[in-house]
């Protein structure tokens, strides 16, 4: 199938899977700490975190990968040159693209987990404070569920995105999907059909992450079907 | 030594300008064909008719489900693969990468704006609309004088969030040979070696374009408002918003 370049495509495909999911992990933890820090009572750590999120939503998501990309080699580089060695030192495409990635999915969703944090009714916390919940079970017990209910649809419009976005890895070297079809396109000179190949594996595995986003949030909903 | 510095950094600096100049010009027009696509799409995907909705819904799952560095390739790259279009007359504007990008990127906006106004359609309270339809308004002077003037306030903040998503698309030109804000910074570092400091700087023109239609909208939202409708004031949530 695909002229003999299928198999090339399958592989592209699974190093895309990859990038997403880690990005995905990735990008979790840091908006995570990203809500954490803009709802903190230190204002160091509000600022940083404000300045994070706006300057990351702000610039291209290609910039981002590009200046993680170039940024950390002429990091290393610098590095090795005091050591005595010099040379022009390439990154590892595959981990300049999830920390890229995973910087801008950070951003975005520390957004969004602050204004799910900030829509559970304060009443909730003091309640279980005044039952003897610990810092800990309150977080775990009371908030989180109710958290991740809310925040639900808007990470699973993030990971969509960042599904989209892991195409630009492709212009640092990464063979995943779109370089392994500009490859198949430089041996048969037949553009349109091989990214047109590639705009439909992007298409399935826009419609399995959404049934699976779907089934998430039903599950995080039980018990909820009467408050809509 | 150092007036030739001087030079180069002044050069850089010019050419940067008109690579943000030309990243502004390929933003405002995708985003003036790509909105005027959007409202005959919102339509078709808000009408009775199943004809009418299934294309929209097709195109519109499409250009959203697939990277918009895929549809720019397909049209710079794709459509060369067919002989008609290569003798066709329309060749040298497919043959143009400037005008591939604004093609793509015009195709790529018009589905997320056809989207956004569905959804303020949608908010349009529906007591408006039946008494649109008491007075005897006839079914397209209720979408024009009622539905859509309603609508286009109420997308007008998920608005500014698809024109900064344009904005930071438009970086993709460079992939496509354009001179554009990323393009231009790519250069420049392919001849000077200075990665971190032109991409920074790129970086940090796009930032202050961002905040220029952050500002602008939140210009027009208060235009348009209507009396006795406050907008929100709450310290840092519009802005929030205008980035999400």
């Amino acid at each position: 199938m695909l002229l003999g370049f299928g198999a090339q495509l399958a592989a592209g495909t699974l190093v895309t899977v990859g990038l997403a999911v880690a990005s995905l992990a990735g990008g979790l933890l840091l908006g995570i700490a990203g809500a954490a820090a803009r709802m903190s009572r230190r204002r160091l750590l509000r600022t940083a975190a404000q300045a994070y999120t706006t300057a990351v939503r702000g610039v291209p998501e290609l910039l981002v990968i590009l200046i993680v990309y170039f940024g950390a080699s002429a990091a290393v580089g610098r590095v090795a040159a005091l050591f005595g060695v010099t040379g022009f030192f390439e990154l590892n495409p595959f981990l300049a693209g999830v920390a890229a990635l995973s910087l801008t999915f950070g951003a975005y969703a520390a957004e969004v987990l602050r204004g799910a944090f900030l829509a559970v009714p304060p009443g909730q916390t003091e309640a279980a404070y005044s039952l003897g919940l610990t810092r800990a079970r309150v977080f775990s017990h009371v908030l989180l569920p109710q958290v991740w209910r809310t925040a639900l649809p808007g990470l699973g419009n993030l990971f969509l995105v960042l599904l989209k976005d892991t195409s630009l890895v492709s212009v640092v070297g990464l063979d995943e999907i779109m370089r392994k079809s500009a490859l198949a396109v430089s041996y048969t000179q037949q553009p349109f059909t091989f990214y047109l190949a590639a705009a439909f594996i992007y298409l399935a595995m826009t419609a399995v992450s959404m049934a699976g986003i779907q089934v998430l949030e039903r599950r995080a909903a039980r018990g909820m079907e009467w408050s809509g | 030594m150092m007036a030739a510095l001087h030079g180069m950094a002044a050069e850089s600096t010019a050419q940067l300008l008109a690579g943000a100049w030309l990243t502004m010009q390929l933003t405002a027009l995708a985003m003036l064909v790509g909105t005027t696509l959007a409202f005959p799409l919102a339509l078709m995907r808000t009408s009775r008719h199943g004809w009418l909705r299934a294309p929209a819904y097709g195109y519109v799952f499409f250009f959203r489900g697939t990277p918009l560095l895929v549809q720019i390739f397909l049209v710079y790259y794709g459509l060369a693969q067919f002989e008609a279009i290569r003798d066709g007359f329309l060749w040298p504007v497919l043959s143009e990468a400037y005008w591939c990008a604004i093609i793509a990127f015009s195709l790529n906006t018009a589905a997320y704006t056809a989207e956004i106004l569905r959804g303020g359609m949608m908010a349009v309270p529906l007591g408006e609309r039946e008494a649109a339809r008491a007075l005897g308004f006839s079914r397209w002077q209720e979408i024009r004088l009622i539905v859509l003037p309603r609508a286009v306030r109420q997308a007008l903040p998920a608005y500014g969030n698809e024109v900064i998503l344009m904005l930071k698309g438009s970086a993709l030109a460079s992939t496509i040979t354009l001179l554009e804000l990323t393009g231009v910074a790519r250069t420049l570092i392919a001849r000077t070696y200075l990665a971190v400091e032109f991409f920074a700087l790129a970086g940090l023109i796009y930032l202050l374009l961002t905040l220029l239609i952050v500002r602008g909208v939140r210009l027009l939202e208060r235009r348009w408002a209507l009396p006795g409708q406050a907008i929100e004031t709450v310290p840092g949530t519009r802005h929030g918003d205008l980035l999400a």
